[in-house]
């Protein structure tokens, strides 16, 4: 059996790691240089409580049931993941009935811990939030946590268990015969497949194309972010929504997992050429401050770290599209959208579980010598100083700090190179190296070194994330 | 994990703090001085222009030869470098450092902050559009040429016309990249003006003022950002925009002063961003100390030195077990004061006191509570801070507005 999983975005990596349980030979196809760089990289980072997806809908299918499996997964795979909260806050009289409406889908949805707070106690859990707000649904079990550092947990686990990564592989024809996919072809070869799992964020209509099953289209929705600095650590607690509007959830105020405050996303539907464009736009930073500003009167835009822009994979339906097709063995893992990231653990057992072994009856034996356990690239922030002291000592590059701002060392650097990072992105998403208040003013050099250093090539060829994006230019003098 | 006692500590090998850890030693103190960075230096080391000195040395050094003079003066050998100091606990004087000889606690009896300042990123101006390669602090670019000697593009505009955007307009067009121009938000250069002329003007870069980026473009490395010219409230004004083509952008959009180790705990001043002190460079927590870029943002290194020196030597004092006398006067910010320092004193030595305009002015004074302390028969802009030595305080009240106002 083989199985070609296309995208090492959260859903392809969650995938990929259902698979590695099986005895079964699975490829990851990923265009991009590293993991979690589509829609993974650049989203809200919250992991759902689940109560407002239409009841019907695959969405709520999955969210739930996905923010439950989280526990476990953050305990076997070690990223951060906290159960902070969240609240949907009210403004006005008619805002509480659709409180209460919500409350009940999420009593539909199989979300039990939803409660209403009147002024006084919504005071308590978030005191800075906005005067005027007269109530709020809580919601304890929504949580955040680090999306890319999810999808490379798990992709680095699934290769631990014998999945084979692809990188800056790009899929570009799929064959068939018999209504049966045969053939994956890439830029870099052609390969034999039984199985293709479509996973590949804003492009999978195309690659549904490729398969002839592409009855859908997805549309970029864009939304954009101001992220604030660590100094503002608890101007918020919980995930803090406004009451939602049709089209979107609204622009929140989210405390991040390593203590900044993000703002947004805003929501502007862009045509279908337009899946690459992920620049921010005045007219997007502007509704981020003054709408989240509406809600937590104490944001201060002079703590601005960054701002940068996500594109959600809409379809008509707006509903995710996971399911066999007419080719037999062509999956589709589409249109997903948010809550994406909190559902794909779930889906990801869907899709192995149900559609490969029950509806496909594929024939697959667990392996015996799974490993779940996969260890993170060890920070000071994680350990004590004793531990630390150790570790310098086996180590002396443990020792030695690069990242002033997020106190990472060079051994940390190193580890990140030798876990696949080749680029100055790749480092500074497996280490947050650069990541911090001054944004790699006084390490990406030292980075580059090191990675120029590491895999022994020369500092111009180094790059920040992808082939062109170029970082230096060629030796002033010989 | 080690313990170590110290009566000097100085966090930080720059400018300030390498001063400090000359007039520590001179002053008899057991030093320690811990560098975060591989070297000491700060700033000096990427600075291989000249401009260093003049006031202290009487001579124009570059950067590394300014730095050098200073490890010349340094009789002992007090440095550590690759040392990062992880945490300062006030309650029980504890500084907690990281290197490769693993952890160490330090107790120092008194403690220099000397940190200097980061740069602001450009990130932070939160201007729409992609985020591409290619975009790197004037900081950044200065390293990768004159330390790594590699170049950062082939065609570059410059944000920001500080000193430090200025001078890397200079080194990037003699380097050989084609340097469109500088771009400045404010009406009126934020550099020295010695530097417009030898940097700019001498190289026929334009300096276009009342301008900055307002998009920026491109798919994997920059390939073009739209300027606009601004009103009075900095806004852009519609119909102005321009397209440059460029595959770099250098920033030199402002310096930051690094507290993060202190500000929880010690008095800080929201316009200088760095701790209040006094005329002995004390903070207001009585053991700690500072000088330098993270106290406020200095124009020369010859200030920074200086403040270096006053600060190392009064811990010394402080640490040996002399008892420093108490401040008895508060200086206010009146009209057009900016930053100030330093913002308190005793009363019992002269002291030199920084002020930095918060508008340009072509005739001024300079007021303490309503008296001319000093007038300037030249305009005062904020790039150019004032310095003056307080002598005389007879007759003041505890509490001094200070205040900079045009002379009519
Ligand atoms: C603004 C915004 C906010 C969001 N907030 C939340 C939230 O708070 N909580 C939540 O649960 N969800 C949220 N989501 C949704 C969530 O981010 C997505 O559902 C999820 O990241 C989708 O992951 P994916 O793996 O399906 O797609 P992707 O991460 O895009 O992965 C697809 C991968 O396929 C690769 N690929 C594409 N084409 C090819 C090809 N031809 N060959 C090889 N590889 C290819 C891509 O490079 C990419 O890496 C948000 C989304 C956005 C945009
Ligand atoms: C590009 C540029 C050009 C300049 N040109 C001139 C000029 O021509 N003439 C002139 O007179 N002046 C010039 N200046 C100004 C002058 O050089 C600086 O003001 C001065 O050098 C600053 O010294 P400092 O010690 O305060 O800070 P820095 O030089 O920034 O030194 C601070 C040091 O502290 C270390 N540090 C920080 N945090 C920690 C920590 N937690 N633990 C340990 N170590 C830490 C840093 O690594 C750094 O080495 C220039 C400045 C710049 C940036």
């Amino acid at each position: 059996m083989k199985v070609f999983v296309i995208g090492a975005g959260i859903s392809g990596s969650l995938v990929a790691r259902e698979l590695s349980k099986y005895d079964c030979e699975v490829h990851v196809l990923e265009k991009a240089p590293d993991i979690g760089w589509g829609v993974t990289k650049a989203n809200s980072a919250i992991v759902h409580g689940g109560y407002d997806d239409p009841p019907q809908s695959v969405r709520a299918k999955f969210a739930a049931k996905g923010n439950r499996l989280y526990d476990e997964l953050s305990k076997e795979l070690d990223f951060d993941f906290e159960r902070v909260g969240s609240l949907v806050v009210a403004f006005k009289e008619e805002d509480i009935n659709y409180l209460k409406e919500l409350k009940e889908r999420g009593k539909k949805n199989g979300v039990d811990d939803l409660e209403i707070l009147e002024k006084s106690e919504l005071k308590k859990v978030e005191p800075n939030i906005s005067d005027e707000a007269i109530a709020a649904l809580y919601c304890k079990s929504a949580g955040i946590t680090e999306p890319w550092e999810v999808a490379i947990a798990a992709i680095e686990n699934a290769v631990e268990n014998g999945a084979i990564l692809h990188l800056e592989e790009e899929v570009l024809d799929i064959q068939t015969k018999n209504q049966k996919v045969s053939k994956v072809i890439t830029n870099k070869g052609e390969y034999e497949a039984d199985v293709v799992i479509n996973a590949a964020g804003l492009f999978a209509d195309e690659i549904a194309k490729m398969a002839g099953v592409g009855d859908f289209e997805i549309f970029p929705r864009k939304g954009e972010y101001i992220l604030l600095d660590k100094k503002l650590k608890g101007l918020v607690n919980t995930v803090v929504f406004p009451t939602p509007t049709k089209k979107s959830k609204g622009i929140l105020v989210v405390p991040t997992v390593d203590g900044g405050i993000l703002l947004g996303p805003n929501a502007k539907d862009l045509p279908k050429s337009m899946k690459y464009d992920l620049g921010t736009t005045p007219e997007g930073l502007q509704e981020v401050y003054e709408k989240s500003k509406r809600l937590i009167p104490k944001v201060e835009l002079s703590y601005t770290v960054k701002t940068f822009a996500g594109l959600r994979p809409e379809t008509k339906e707006k509903d995710f599209i996971i399911s066999a097709t007419k080719v037999w063995g062509f999956v589709n893992v589409a249109g997903i959208r948010s809550p994406g990231l909190t559902a794909a653990p779930s889906f990801a057992k869907y899709v192995v579980e149900d559609i490969l072994q029950d509806q496909l009856k594929i024939n697959l034996s667990k392996k015996k010598d799974f490993n779940p356990y996969r260890k993170r690239i060890t920070n000071i922030r994680d350990v004590s100083l004793k531990e630390w002291e150790e570790l310098v000592k086996k180590d002396p590059k443990y020792g030695r700090t690069v990242c002033f701002c997020n106190n990472v060392s060079e051994a940390e650097i190193v580890e990140a190179i030798r876990r696949g990072a080749r680029t100055l992105d790749g480092v500074k998403f497996r280490t947050r190296a650069s990541f911090g208040r001054c944004q790699g003013g006084f390490c990406s050099l030292k980075i580059v070194e090191i990675i120029s250093r590491e895999l022994n090539i020369p500092m111009e060829e180094v790059k920040l994330n992808s082939k062109n994006s170029w970082i230096m230019d060629g030796k002033v003098r010989a | 994990m080690r313990r170590e006692k110290v009566d000097v500590l100085i966090v930080g090998g720059g400018a300030a703090g390498l001063a400090a850890a000359i007039s520590a030693t001179e002053s008899g103190a057991k030093t320690v001085l811990l560098e975060r960075d591989r070297s000491t230096g700060g700033v000096l080391n990427q600075c291989i222009h000249n401009g260093f000195g003049l006031h202290v040395f009487k001579e124009e050094l570059t950067g590394p030869e300014f730095m050098e003079r200073l490890w010349e003066e340094l009789k002992e050998d007090v440095i550590r470098s690759n040392f990062t100091v992880l945490e300062i606990k006030p309650d029980t004087r504890e500084v907690i450092t990281l290197s490769e000889d693993g952890i160490i606690v330090f107790e120092p009896k008194a403690l220099v902050m000397s940190t200097g300042a980061r740069e602001r990123p450009l990130n932070s101006l939160r201007i729409p559009g992609s985020r591409v390669a290619g975009i790197y602090t004037a900081g950044v670019a200065q390293k990768m040429v004159n330390i790594y000697n590699r170049l950062p593009g082939k065609k570059v505009l410059i944000v920001g016309s500080g000193d430090i955007g200025l001078i890397m307009a200079r080194r990037l067009k003699i380097e050989g990249m084609d340097v469109v121009g500088v771009v400045e938000i404010m009406p009126e250069p934020g550099g020295l003006i010695r530097n417009v002329v030898q940097c700019l003007e001498d190289f026929n870069i334009p300096l276009w003022l009342s301008h900055t980026v307002i998009e920026i473009h491109g798919k994997e490395r920059l390939s073009e950002v739209v300027i606009a010219k601004v009103d009075e409230n900095r806004k852009p004004i519609a119909g102005t925009e321009k397209v440059i083509k460029v595959d770099t952008l250098v920033t030199s959009v402002g310096l930051i002063p690094q507290n993060e180790l202190i500000e929880n705990f010690v008095e800080m001043d929201p316009i200088n961003r760095g701790p209040v002190v006094d005329d002995y460079m004390r903070t207001s927590v009585e053991w700690i100390f500072a000088a330098g870029n993270n106290v406020a943002i200095h124009d020369l290194v010859d200030f920074v030195y200086d403040e270096g020196k006053i600060a190392g030597m009064h811990a010394a004092r402080y640490a040996l077990g002399e008892k420093l006398p108490e401040v008895k006067y508060e200086f206010v910010r009146g009209k057009n004061v900016g930053v100030m320092l330093p913002q308190k004193f005793t009363g019992t030595q002269p002291f030199k006191m920084y002020i930095r305009p918060t508008k340009s002015l072509e005739k001024s004074v300079l007021k303490f509570s309503d008296k001319i302390i000093r007038k300037f028969n030249w305009r005062i802009r904020p790039s150019e801070m004032i310095d003056l030595v307080v002598k005389n305080f007879e007759g003041f009240d505890s509490k001094i507005t200070v205040e900079v106002s045009n002379l009519d």
